[in-house]
């Protein structure tokens, strides 16, 4: 009941719409009821006893009812349907925006398709149950009570008839309810299993034709599309043997009224009108009997459904924020770690790591993959924290640094790059709304991505991402990279951004990146030596210590870790006997071929 | 700049109606006619059952209460429970051959659409994102259902019901059939005219959710880079648009949409009354009995549903038919690589590989290859080397035809690739592709894809081999450690090992190779190197080559270039004629050491 309660805080806002429209919705019923009591007037009072005179009076009453009904019945459910989706709106806001606050150990956990399955299934919970269930809860459980009243008072023994397959009906109508959830639940989960082998065998099927795999495939799939027919299956002949069941029990009903009715009438128990009445009440007693089962199922699936969303809103995922942060107006981008130890789920992924890097300086990682490179790019941006020691910027621990503000002035190039739905212009301007066109130009041409962009068919206005153009993983680095530049921001980051681009292109980035490195802090990660060779200072992380440091030649004059890498990397130089400094273009042939 | 944002578009809502394609998709109707001639009889046997209800009801009161005749009662009585349990029955059977039917149908669809997939090319891959492929398989078979299970039978049912209904009112009375009717075009006017424009409106509000949908899977995927970026106000702005734009579509459809039912109360409360007003008449002149008046009321409300239904199923038709549009284009598309009839089975091969005057265009002024000739003998190494977009790809995907040739002939062992099958073809030659795919499943059943009845000990083997097998076994549960989604548990050199595990595993004569030229730590970089020799050993390959040493080590280089091969030899041979070849080469190691 604890989730009915989070719902009535976002419901209280509109307390009195909501008390007004359950007022509505009580009026609605009871106006409901006239109808079949205006019938069996009109034909005992009227046909059978001849007042003509109440005809016009009669009928007028029957049309009343019926509009003032209608008009009521459409006043409550246009109101709930309105009071839902504004209760639904504030709910979809509130977890979007603590979504929007979570950190990366959050994102590291979750997956995409459950969280979005809360923002859109779960909120359809809470929605079916405000518009459907609750309503329906409140008006069979009037329609019932206050139709049995009726009855009883028009013919006790009727009723009690009439009544009797009730239970009957209800049991089955859960029982059924029960079970077609299940069946359900279980073709959801079938058709997830079936969606999924169709992504993973369309994103796979150059692999699949590679291997000349068609025809195994086919078979899998088959077995696939076998569970799904299987399932679909079971539903279907739940709802095969059920629904007829339900109708024959409401049916079964009728029949006995009008042989105990009929009976009753004979021995002048009771009047026609009082049959052709009770006959006009049956359905209101045999349809909240009916709706029992899709009643308590909606009620469950608003409870879970519920429990799911408050669930989310409950689980603190954002990083601590500080009352009075720092906010300077200018950053200069000086950058330290203080014996800076790193855990990540009980891993040691950096220990006692010190770093100094003042405003200007290149620092450049190195280190064989989870040697906890990317580590240091996510400390300084705050995205996770130590567990021992400092990280500042500026001179000021990141934790008392405005999220924010420390955030906008790091420029990060990820190691995974993303890139959105969108153009590459507005791509490469993400998180710089104002950048003019010819900025956008120069990010790009200093990326070496202007070229590529200009050959597709819209240039800059093509549109990448998952619902455009797929672009080679080189090419959205290019673009991730002069979205970085862009920035403008005193300390850039690049983690292993151009892993994927060819030497070539590499070459020439670096040429360009050369030029915007002056002034900012920026640290370089990399497996190319010749990527961070001119840096400051090169680190060299081994299962998150730092093994060695120094520049290019002092680390090669040291012949430890950086230079076993070096020799690794030029040994078809040291195979040719070619020594570094000898290759230009105009050597003498002779040298090349040793 | 200003941000224009791709989630706020829409599709277009009308589409026209289009009866060649409604006749194709009866054909799926077509193994199931005895079923539906006896579904249909069952249906309409039960509804004409149901529609006795009101009828014994006008029986009971003008016939054996009025006369207090308690045998005739007790024999309505048993006539009227046998008809409802004779229907209870007609209505199981009927419910459970129907879901039988559909669902096979909708299996037969999916397994067609499935199989033509299978056969076509790549070029049907490469401009089709793969959500788009599946929501053919998926949703828009899914929404043929409705349609081709009930919908179809339920109108036919639906208009038989309307004229049974009205010829027994007729049979009862015929002034008071006229009189009930005077509200028929008001009836018929508010369902159609306002089903549509609910539709229309439901289909906005399915629109603008899955806008949102599709909005919040990019931003929640793309979190990180919104955080790094600091657009989160950004973001809650374009959110706080849709969620709008969700509420604002949705009151618009209930507005009509919940006007429907108590409208056709009203009329249904104003019929009943002209009825009542002109049968009380009727009844103490003697022309009607008191059951009959009973009975119209409620045959005039039983004329609501079907109406209802029949109003409804037109728009279900459009929808359908959208959806059977869309997988009828995929069934449509023919594949462009197909065996030729009378194709046979390629003999096991030993690796002669020749390209003949090889020509190759994607479109007819812009030639991909111009004239390729060469001849590769058995167990020879090639290195294609050359600019991005010379045609290196297109020269190994002629060779395992995956596209044809324009002009000219590929030759293995001397047979023409377009006279034998592509199965036989394919199965013989290992191909590793660049951006290497592993599917979801154990490290063991990756490799095992190679050859798909190998023993463990076999794909143990081929993992050793390659230089795999030391960090397979550093996992938990080593070989059958589960590969995540597109296999992000293992970094690019790993998958790379497993990919060469797999061709190796294969074993097959010829060996295409499209080398990644992602950056990789230095140890890995070395084991894939020695991997690669191993994959080597003894067989013909062609290498996209991006590694220095790949290139060295090749029997042969071929340098392209504009379509063509400009240069071929060994790496002496090439740096020696002083060409091309030595060009790349010098400035590869300048980028190298300059940095």
């Amino acid at each position: 009941m604890d989730v009915f309660r989070r719902l009535w805080a976002y419901i209280r806002p509109y307390k009195l719409q909501f008390i007004l429209t359950t007022i509505i919705l009580l009026a609605a019923v009871g106006v409901g009821m006239i109808g079949p009591y205006l019938t069996g007037l009109l034909i005992d009072r009227v046909i059978k006893a001849g007042q003509l005179h109440l005809l016009r009076l009669l009928t007028t009453g029957l049309v009343a009812a019926s509009v003032v009904g209608s008009v009521l019945q459409y006043t409550h459910s246009y109101s709930f349907e309105n009071l839902s989706q504004r209760v639904i709106y504030s709910i979809r806001h509130d977890m979007y925006n603590h979504l929007q606050q979570a950190s990366f150990s959050f994102y590291d956990e979750a997956h995409t398709g459950e969280l979005m399955s809360r923002l859109t299934g779960d909120l359809e919970g809470i929605r079916y149950f405000m518009v459907g269930g609750f309503p329906m809860l409140v008006s069979s459980m009037v329609t019932f009570v206050g139709v049995s009243i009726v009855l009883f008072n028009m013919n006790a023994k009727l009723t009690l008839v009439c009544l009797s397959f009730s239970p009957l009906l209800a049991v089955t109508a859960v029982n059924f309810e029960r079970r077609i959830k299940q069946a359900h639940s279980d073709i959801r989960h079938q058709m997830a299993t079936f969606n999924r082998f169709l992504q993973e065998h369309i994103t796979g099927i150059r692999v699949v034709k590679a291997f000349a795999r068609e025809k195994y495939e086919i078979e899998r799939f088959r077995a696939e599309n076998n569970e799904v027919y299987e399932k679909n299956m079971i539903a279907g002949l739940l709802n095969g043997r059920f629904g007829p069941l339900l109708e024959l029990l409401s049916s079964m009903s009728v029949v006995a009224l009008v042989f105990y009715g009929g009976w009753l009438v004979m021995r002048g128990e009771m009047t026609v009108g009082t049959l052709v009445a009770f006959n006009g009440y049956l359905w209101s007693l045999i349809w909240p009997m009916r709706q029992l089962g899709v009643l308590l199922n909606l009620t469950g699936w608003a409870i879970s459904s519920g429990q799911r969303i408050f669930d989310l809103l409950d689980t603190n995922v954002s990083m601590p924020v500080k009352v009075n942060a720092y906010k300077p107006d200018k950053v200069r981008g000086d950058v330290r770690f203080d014996n800076v130890t790193f855990k990540y789920s009980g891993d040691v992924v950096l220990e006692d790591v010190s770093i100094d890097a003042p405003a200007g300086k290149k620092m450049a990682i190195m280190g064989a993959t989870g040697a906890g490179k990317t580590s240091i790019v996510n400390l300084i941006c705050r995205f996770y924290e130590p567990q021992k020691g400092r990280v500042l910027v500026d001179n000021v621990d990141v934790r008392d640094w405005d999220l924010k503000t420390l955030r906008r002035n790091v420029s990060v190039v990820m190691q995974e790059t993303f890139l959105f739905s969108d153009t590459i212009a507005n791509n490469i301007a993400y998180g710089n709304d104002n950048a003019s066109m010819d900025e956008i130009v120069a990010a790009a041409k200093a990326a070496c991505a202007h070229d590529f962009i200009m050959e597709m068919p819209q240039g800059y206005d093509t549109i990448v991402g998952e619902r455009g153009v797929g672009l080679s993983g080189g090419q959205k680095q290019r673009i991730a990279i002069a979205r970085a530049l862009l920035i403008n921001a005193p300390i850039l980051i690049l983690d292993d951004a151009t892993s994927n681009v060819d030497m070539e292109t590499e070459h020439e980035i670096q040429q360009a990146l050369k030029r915007l490195m002056v002034g900012r802090t920026t640290f370089i990660i990399a497996h190319r030596i010749s990527a961070v060779k001119d840096a400051d200072e090169i680190i060299v992380l081994d299962r998150g210590r730092i093994v060695e440091r120094g520049s290019h030649d002092q680390l090669l004059q040291a012949r430890g870790f950086y230079y076993d890498i070096f020799k690794e990397q030029y040994k078809d130089l040291v195979a040719e006997s070619v020594t570094p400094e000898l290759v230009t273009d105009d050597e003498d042939e002779a040298l090349w071929l040793g | 700049m200003a941000r224009v944002n791709r989630f706020f578009d829409d599709e277009p809502l009308r589409r026209p109606f289009n009866k060649d394609q409604f006749i194709r998709l009866l054909g799926y109707l077509g193994p199931f006619k005895k079923h539906l001639l006896v579904a249909f009889a069952l249906m309409l046997v039960a509804t004409l059952a149901g529609l006795a209800g009101p009828y014994i009801i006008k029986l009971a009161i003008d016939n054996y209460i009025a006369s207090s005749d308690i045998k005739g009662m007790i024999y309505l009585t048993m006539i009227f429970a046998t008809l409802t349990i004779v229907t209870y029955f007609m209505n199981r059977k009927r419910v459970t051959m129907m879901t039988g039917m559909g669902q096979r149908m909708l299996y037969n669809m999916r397994m067609d659409l499935f199989q033509h997939i299978e056969s076509l090319s790549f070029t049907f891959f490469d401009s089709r994102p793969a959500g788009k492929i599946m929501m053919r398989l998926v949703n828009d078979v899914n929404s043929l259902n409705d349609l081709l299970t009930n919908g179809l039978i339920n109108v036919i049912n639906d208009f038989i019901m309307l004229i049974a209904i009205i010829v027994i009112m007729f049979s009862m009375n015929v002034r008071l059939t006229l009189i009930s009717f005077l509200l028929l075009p008001a009836l018929v006017a508010i369902m159609f005219g306002l089903r549509s424009v609910i539709r229309e409106r439901w289909q906005m509000v399915r629109q603008k959710n899955s806008n949102m949908n599709a909005y919040l899977q990019e931003s929640i995927s793309g979190m990180r880079v919104t955080q790094a970026f600091v657009q989160e106000d950004v973001n809650e702005k374009i959110f706080l648009d849709l969620n709008n734009n969700i509420k604002t579509a949705h009151m618009n459809a209930i507005r009509v949409n919940n006007a429907f039912w108590p409208l056709l109360n009203i009329i249904g409360a104003v019929g009943n009354a002209l009825v009542f007003i002109v049968g009380v008449g009727m009844v103490t002149r003697g022309e009607v009995t008191v059951g009959t008046l009973v009975a119209f009321t409620s045959y005039i409300g039983r004329f609501w549903m079907p109406l209802s239904t029949m109003s409804n199923f037109y728009n279900q038709l459009l929808i359908a038919m959208a959806s059977a549009e869309r997988i009828f284009e995929i069934l449509d598309t023919k594949p462009e690589v197909t065996d030729k009839p009378g194709a046979i089975v390629l003999p096991p091969i030993k690796g002669h590989v020749e390209f003949d005057h090889v020509y190759f265009y994607y479109e007819p002024d812009k030639p991909v290859l111009r004239d390729i000739s060469f001849v590769v003998q058995p167990g020879e190494n090639i290195a294609l080397v050359g600019p991005t977009g010379a045609g290196k790809s297109t020269i190994i995907n002629l060779l395992a035809r995956f596209y044809d040739v324009t002009g000219g002939r590929v030759l293995i062992d001397g047979f023409d690739i377009r006279d034998v099958t592509l199965e036989s073809l394919r199965s013989q030659l290992g191909i590793v592709l660049q951006d290497t795919f592993l599917f979801s499943g154990t490290i063991m059943d990756n490799i095992r894809y190679g050859k798909v009845d190998a023993t463990d000990e076999e794909v143990i083997a081929a993992a050793k081999a390659v230089r795999a097998d030391d960090f397979i076994r550093e996992f938990k549960n080593g070989y059958f450690t589960e590969v995540k989604e597109r296999g992000s548990r293992l970094s690019v050199g790993q998958r790379q090992l497993i990919s060469f595990a797999r061709a190796l595993l294969a074993n097959p004569r010829i060996l295409i190779l499209d080398e990644a030229t992602s950056s990789i730590d230095t140890h890995t970089e070395r084991l894939v190197q020695m991997g690669l020799e191993q994959l080597l050993k003894g067989r013909t390959s062609f290498i996209i080559a991006h590694r220095l040493s790949t290139i060295r080590n090749a029997d042969r280089i071929m340098v392209v270039d504009e379509g063509q091969i400009k240069e071929s030899g060994t790496h002496k041979e090439l740096m020696a004629i002083g060409g091309i070849y030595r060009e790349l080469y010098i400035s590869q190691f300048n980028w190298l050491l300059a940095g």
